[in-house]
């Protein structure tokens, strides 16, 4: 029914949505962790720890964004922004706890 | 990618299940056989005669200890004794031994450690019966983290993301199944597909809290190897990164070397007694950090409680004998961290409650299962039964000789446990390898036969292989269901009981699967007649 060009044109998309989600949302879900237990108001080690074991939650959420957005621009606009965003802020906490 | 959630999330569930189906069903066939792992490691042990437990002085045991102690190690960082009891956390009974550690030479971060099992009766260090060498059940699930033949960081790893995957598999499949309730109660047997639909979703709903919990305890477990990031960013990625953060959390002591208390230690032991009963006493553990007072804790048998490591302890000053305050107890974070870890284990649940897990674990082999024959069910009808794609065939294969092949390959590694010679070099490691050679003969079989023959003959085998396991063991030794039965041994008897009632089961599935393929076989080729009469497609 679809043709050969239709059906390679959808295994590209269906690659780049996993690239997506295993690279770009494996890399989101770090940043966000990081800045999560910056931002946990508990003792540092406590914070790390708490951020790790919700870490999971934050990525199985982010890999059903991933696959229920429509375009896929969006998908890698979304994650690049948002990663960014979660490194610079960290970057900012941490920067200013070592003043 | 396909139109709306429920269509994406559906198709999301069906390719991270397959994707990792058969390494999931793997850690799920290992890890539940870990729920009975010392059980298991009995069983294959049966030289070891049956425990009686004796009267014993536990002030008495631990004065003797201390004497072996100053022998041995003089000048320790710790002195931990032992005292024979019962385990509810490794559910055996614990013999009467002493560890330590020596005070750490220069430049050396950490001492020496030494152990040794003695005589309750002389208090010397004694030789132990040394049964047979065997992986046992310890092997069988570690298998379910760290894999075998491979490394074992690189296995955590991938175990990880096969239950990152899984963790997907879950919640796209509760996402998909809108109906959740009232599709538990439909079950629709003998209708091909919609049948196999039914099994899948009224497996996964009936253990669905197991099956999230033990996955995401699974993926905490390994939380600093999966998600670096955290203690990267904070506590940086050089050597001392991880030890700084441990620290952190569980607080840094500097230890000075101990020496023998001045205080009577049976006056401390019998005081926990009275508090807790004769039989409660798990250990006597001797330690001095610095800048505090040299201290004896009496530490409470495992059991009672969900965390199950955090037993009661009875602390005293070393010289003095008075009593001293515990550490403040772990944080809200731990206390989570280590239920998370006490659940996935289930170290706490008695006899009930680890059955109820065990079953809870065959159901996710189930679940998995029943996924994976699904993904075969929907698209076989697709194919010109003359010309079955590869990857068609890959999956029939994969999944026959895992799903009936490698439970058989755990029967054949109980086999090889009873039949190799008892002297022969690097016997346990045969006995797994004998796992793994049934494993992947199951696919090589799977593979090239034709694949309903193929299921029902592996099917068969399983169900042989079990059933005559408790009779393999009448014949090589003194401790079967004959003798394990009238002396109420129910781990032994337990074991040979629970491999009859595998075989069993495997048998029926044997016989069923035999008569649908019987019946498919009839319809095919009364359809096939059908057609030639007719006119074609």
């Amino acid at each position: 029914m679809t043709s050969l060009r239709q059906s390679s044109h959808y295994r590209w998309m269906v690659v780049s949505r996993v690239l997506a989600a295993v690279v770009g949302g494996y890399a989101l879900a770090s940043s966000a962790m990081v800045l999560l237990a910056l931002l946990w108001p508990l003792p540092k080690a406590e914070a790390v720890a708490a951020s790790t074991m919700l870490s999971f939650l934050l990525y199985a959420l982010i890999i059903i964004w991933i696959f229920t957005v429509k375009r896929l621009k969006t998908v890698w606009l979304g994650l690049i922004f948002s990663t960014a965003v979660c490194s610079g802020l960290s970057w900012l906490l941490l920067s200013g706890a070592a003043q | 990618m396909k139109e709306g959630f429920r269509q994406c999330m559906a198709w999301l569930h069906t390719w991270s299940g397959l994707v990792v189906g058969w390494v999931l069903f793997f850690v799920f066939v290992t890890g539940s056989a870990g729920y009975f792992n010392t059980e298991i490691t009995r069983w294959m042990q049966p030289e070891l005669p049956l425990h009686q437990a004796m009267p014993q002085n536990n002030g008495r045991l631990a004065m003797m200890a201390m004497d072996r102690l100053e022998e041995a190690a003089p000048n320790a960082e710790f002195w931990s004794i032992t005292l024979p009891h019962h385990s509810q956390a490794s559910r055996h009974w614990e013999d009467f031994s002493i560890s330590w550690e020596t005070t750490p030479l220069a430049g050396h971060e950490h001492g020496i450690r030494g152990r040794e099992v003695l005589d309750p009766s002389s208090g010397s260090s004694t030789k132990v019966i040394d049964p047979r060498d065997t992986g046992g059940g310890t092997s069988l699930y570690v298998m379910h983290y760290a894999l075998h033949y491979i490394d074992a960081q690189l296995a955590f790893k991938l175990v990880g993301i096969c239950t990152m995957l899984m963790l997907m598999s879950l919640i796209t499949g509760i996402i998909t199944h809108k109906k959740i309730f009232k599709d538990f109660f439909t079950f629709r047997p003998g209708k091909g597909q919609r049948s196999w639909l039914d099994a899948h979703n009224v497996i996964g709903v009936m253990a669905l809290p197991f099956f999230l919990m033990i996955t995401y305890s699974g993926l905490v477990f390994f939380g600093l190897t999966y998600m670096p990031a955290g203690v990267a960013a904070i506590y940086g990625t050089d050597d001392k990164a991880i030890e700084r953060y441990v620290d952190d959390l569980f607080g840094d002591h500097s230890h000075e070397a101990i020496s023998r208390p001045t205080a009577s230690v049976p006056d401390m032991i019998a005081k926990a007694e009275a508090a807790w009963g004769k039989d409660q006493i798990r250990s006597v553990f001797i330690q001095h950090d610095g800048g505090e007072a040299p201290r004896v804790d009496i530490g409470r048998a495992y059991g009672g409680q969900v965390r199950i490591f955090d037993a009661e302890t009875m602390r005293f000053h070393a010289h003095t004998g008075e009593a001293l305050p515990l550490d403040p107890p772990d944080s809200l974070t731990m206390k989570t961290n280590e239920t998370f870890r006490a659940l996935h284990e289930g170290r706490f649940a008695e006899s009930w409650l680890r059955w109820l897990y065990f079953v809870a674990g065959l159901l996710g082999c189930g679940m998995i299962g029943t996924g994976l024959v699904l993904w075969t069910v929907k698209r076989r009808k697709q194919h010109d039964a003359a010309n079955i794609p590869f990857g068609h065939r890959l999956v029939e294969a994969l999944n026959a000789s895992t799903i009936a092949g490698l439970p058989a390959g755990v029967a054949v590694y109980f086999w090889a446990n009873r039949l190799l010679p008892i002297d022969m070099a690097d016997r346990a490691n045969w006995e797994m390898n004998f796992l793994f050679l049934i494993w992947g003969e199951a696919f090589i079989y799977a593979f090239f036969r034709d694949i309903r023959k193929a299921w029902v003959e592996l099917l068969g085998f399983a169900a042989v292989a079990f059933t005559l396991l408790p009779v393999l063991n009448a014949l090589t030794t003194d401790k079967h269901l004959g003798a394990s039965l009238p002396a109420g041994d129910w781990v032994l008897a337990g074991f040979d009981l629970t491999m009859l009632a595998l075989g069993l089961a495997f048998a029926y599935m044997t016989i069923k699967v035999n008569r649908i393929w019987l019946k498919k076989a009839a319809q095919t080729s009364k359809a096939n007649d059908n057609s030639l009469l007719g006119e074609t497609a």
